[in-house]
């Protein structure tokens, strides 16, 4: 018998609750999948909630066309494996019908949250599950577990319900929906953790590999089909993993020799940089890029 | 493994409680190196020094106008323990948002401006803090060094909220001097506080107990969700009730009631899940505690949904449809005899309707006095009826099943927050 339930335990017990809430308080919920490792240990949380049956959501992944195969390859593997639904959301079809333009940089992160509040409204979602933390970001910092989006899927964070106890509040009007947050009180080092002691498989590039890099704004960018090296950017192999992945043109590495679960949460413990100020440069657009994104409705 | 301290902080505007947060973070070196360097660049972007409470106000708008909107969660881990902390602002919204950040709060950091003493927002806070019943109250008496690290200010203050804690049933209350600004007594010991030989904020933070153990209270289970897989494999028959155990041990063979039906059982297993790459089943445990997220049978096939709850058979807290309870009132439309409401209350969501509003709390004199209505930020005590039966015990008892929401039927919006008075009624 377990006497004292231990953080990780705790933080498990908190997140099974709110998916199991959801499920019986929604109509219609999806879980955001990206085959990130946010998302990946919330289907695993979302499986342990409903053992022995299966999960009772649909996943939707809105893919940037920018990803990186070995996660495309993860996620089809995994929803094939379980089972699952995957619908998919792409934001290669809106820039080819003219929907959506690409933007000058070249990068699409911000270009998801159109794909993704159409796919909300043609499927009728009413609850959407998504990875984010309150340690990754000042925004996100301020997100209820369960957060109100208008019907234009809008956060208004000046105009948040209040949350109290464990008495989460679904309450939603017609063309409104819920984002959910399940994750919001575990930290990356958390998340690392969890993953070293369930031994969830992820995909290989989130553990260290050689990979073809060159830098850029402090980062270690790889050589692909959408990023490539500009005038004086050198490229060189070097021996990397990603804390992050996304949109393979603004996703950076770091330079690590962490091969396993156990070896990434002693290197995320003493790391002295966040998660995004490492790996995403769309989020250092400005003070407040991220607000700015979750306020038109992104995740 | 270290155990979780969960924080929230209270103040009024500019008592520099954001520059306590950003000065703990910061001194915990919880802060990494390129949240300091955007702040350095927007603080001398600015003209300013480092500004601390940038490391928390998050938003465009707080930024601009200098103020904290929302709360903010932040989490930072010593050597010791880990902690959430719950940064609540102090202006308008203010009890709405220090009632959200203290319902899941260990410890309330309350602060107060050495300049000026204790304020009616003190006292609210205070009032907030002792009807939620936290376990601790911890008094940062800030800005010391702007009255000249004098101890007979800070006693003052310390002895005006002790007594106001006192009345307020408040049993755990800890004063502490500090500065943020220069920071004073946070993480570091001050040299200029040589009165005073008390922990600093940290070293308080790192000691205190944590959540109320609600293990040794009687067992109360809400249902969550049913399972039935339906599936073609050893899992066909099965039938679980899922929940996360809001009181108590449960165990198998336990004698239990299936709340609100009343029926008799016993329990037949309780099962956690084991989830491999491949595999999704469950294994058996003897018995889970409060806190855990579990899936029990029972040994007998009883009409139990999402609303039961199993609750010990020798303890059972029975069912009513009618509530005396103390409510804080969050919404700008004022809560007025006979409004018409949905009640979540556990996994219930029911209507209800107020039959009676039979006080509201005076902050000067921190008794009951007469009121017809209740308006933002108010705390008061009400009659509710309600269209389904509950399973409830007095908050005092139980903040799981002693606690409530108030439901806008229309918009859905969180109009109170809910306690269900004990047998005396007490309101505090």
């Amino acid at each position: 018998m377990t006497a004292t339930v231990t953080e990780l335990d705790a933080l498990e017990s908190e997140s099974i609750f709110v998916f199991r809430e959801v499920a019986a308080e929604f109509e219609r919920p999806v879980i955001l999948f990206s085959g990130g490792k946010d998302s990946i240990v919330m289907l695993h949380l979302a499986r342990k909630a409903f053992s022995p049956a299966g999960v009772p959501f649909t996943l939707l992944h809105v893919d940037t066309g920018h990803n990186f195969p070995e996660v495309l390859a993860y996620r089809d593997a995994t929803v094939e494996r379980l089972g699952l639904r995957l619908e998919v959301a792409s934001v290669e079809e809106y820039i080819a019908d003219g929907r959506l333009r690409e933007r000058t940089d070249g990068t699409r992160n911000q270009l998801q949250t159109i794909p993704l509040l159409d796919a909300i409204n043609r499927h009728r979602f009413d609850a959407v599950f998504g990875g984010g933390r309150r340690d990754e970001e000042r925004a996100r910092a301020k997100e209820r577990i369960y957060s109100l989006r208008d019907e234009f899927g809008q956060w208004d964070p000046r105009n948040q319900r209040p949350e109290l106890w464990s008495l989460y509040n679904g309450k939603h009007r017609p063309g409104e929906h819920v984002r959910v947050f399940p994750l919001s009180n575990w930290t990356e080092l958390d998340i690392w953790n969890y993953i070293e002691r369930e031994q969830i498989p992820l995909p290989s590039i989130y553990y260290a590999h050689e990979r073809d890099v060159f830098e850029r704004d402090g980062m270690l960018l790889a050589v692909g089909p959408y990023s490539k090296p500009r005038d004086g950017e050198t490229v060189a192999k070097r021996t990397v993993r990603y804390r992050t992945v996304g949109d393979m043109s603004c996703t950076g590495a770091v330079a690590s020799t962490a091969g396993s679960a156990a070896e990434v949460v002693v290197e995320v413990a003493a790391s002295e940089i966040t998660e995004r100020g490492a790996t995403r440069a769309d989020d250092r657009a400005s003070e407040a890029a991220m607000e700015d994104r979750k306020r038109e409705g992104y995740f | 493994m270290s155990t979780l301290l969960r924080l929230a902080t209270a103040g009024s505007v500019d008592d520099g409680k954001s520059t306590l947060v950003g000065r703990l973070l910061h001194d915990c070196k919880a802060i990494l190196a390129d949240q300091i360097a955007h702040v350095k660049t927007v603080s001398e972007a600015r003209g300013g020094d480092f500004d601390f409470a940038l490391l928390t106000d998050g938003l465009r708008a707080e930024r601009e106008q200098g103020i904290t909107i929302d709360v903010a969660y932040r989490y930072f881990a010593t050597d010791k323990r880990s902690f959430i902390l719950a940064d609540c602002p102090g202006h308008v919204q203010y009890t709405r948002n220090t009632v959200t950040g203290a319902s899941t709060a260990d410890v309330v950091i309350i602060l107060v401006d050495a300049r000026h003493g204790v304020l009616e927002q003190t006292r609210r806070h205070l009032a907030v803090a002792g009807l939620l019943r936290v376990p601790h109250v911890v008094l940062a008496v800030n800005k010391i060094d702007l009255v000249g690290y004098d101890e007979a200010v800070f006693t003052k203050i310390a002895k005006d909220v002790n007594e106001v804690a006192d009345q307020l049933g408040i049993a755990d209350i800890q004063a502490i001097p500090v500065s943020a600004l220069v920071g004073d007594n946070v993480v570091d010991k001050s040299g200029a506080t040589d009165w005073y030989d008390g922990p600093t904020l940290l070293e308080y933070l790192e000691n205190a107990d944590g959540r109320i153990d609600n293990s040794q209270q009687p067992l109360r289970f809400p249902v969550q969700y049913v399972i039935r897989p339906q599936t073609d494999d050893e899992y066909r028959d099965y039938r679980g009730y899922t929940g996360t155990v809001a009181s108590g041990t449960v165990s198998v063979g336990d004698q239990v009631i299936v709340l609100p039906a009343g029926r008799r059982t016993s329990v037949a297993g309780i099962d956690r899940a084991v989830v491999t790459a491949t595999s999704t089943a469950v294994v058996e445990r003897p018995s889970a505690v409060a806190g855990e997220a579990v899936t029990v049978r029972l040994a007998d096939d009883l009409d139990v949904a999402r609303g039961s709850v199993i609750v010990a058979a020798e303890a059972s807290p029975g069912t009513r449809r009618e509530l005396a309870a103390t409510v804080s009132w969050l919404s700008d439309r004022p809560l007025t005899v006979g409004a018409r409401v949905l009640i979540k209350h556990t996994t219930t969501t029911a209507q209800a309707i107020v039959t009676k509003i039979t006080g509201a709390l005076d902050l000067d004199t921190l008794g009951v006095i007469d009121a017809t209505e209740l308006a933002l930020n108010d705390i008061g005590k009400v009659q509710l009826k309600i269209a389904a039966p509950l399973a409830a015990d007095p908050y005092s008892r139980n903040t799981i099943t002693g606690s409530f929401l108030l439901i806008d039927a229309h918009d859905g919006w969180t109009l109170a927050a809910g306690m269900i008075d004990d047998e005396e009624g007490e309101l505090l």
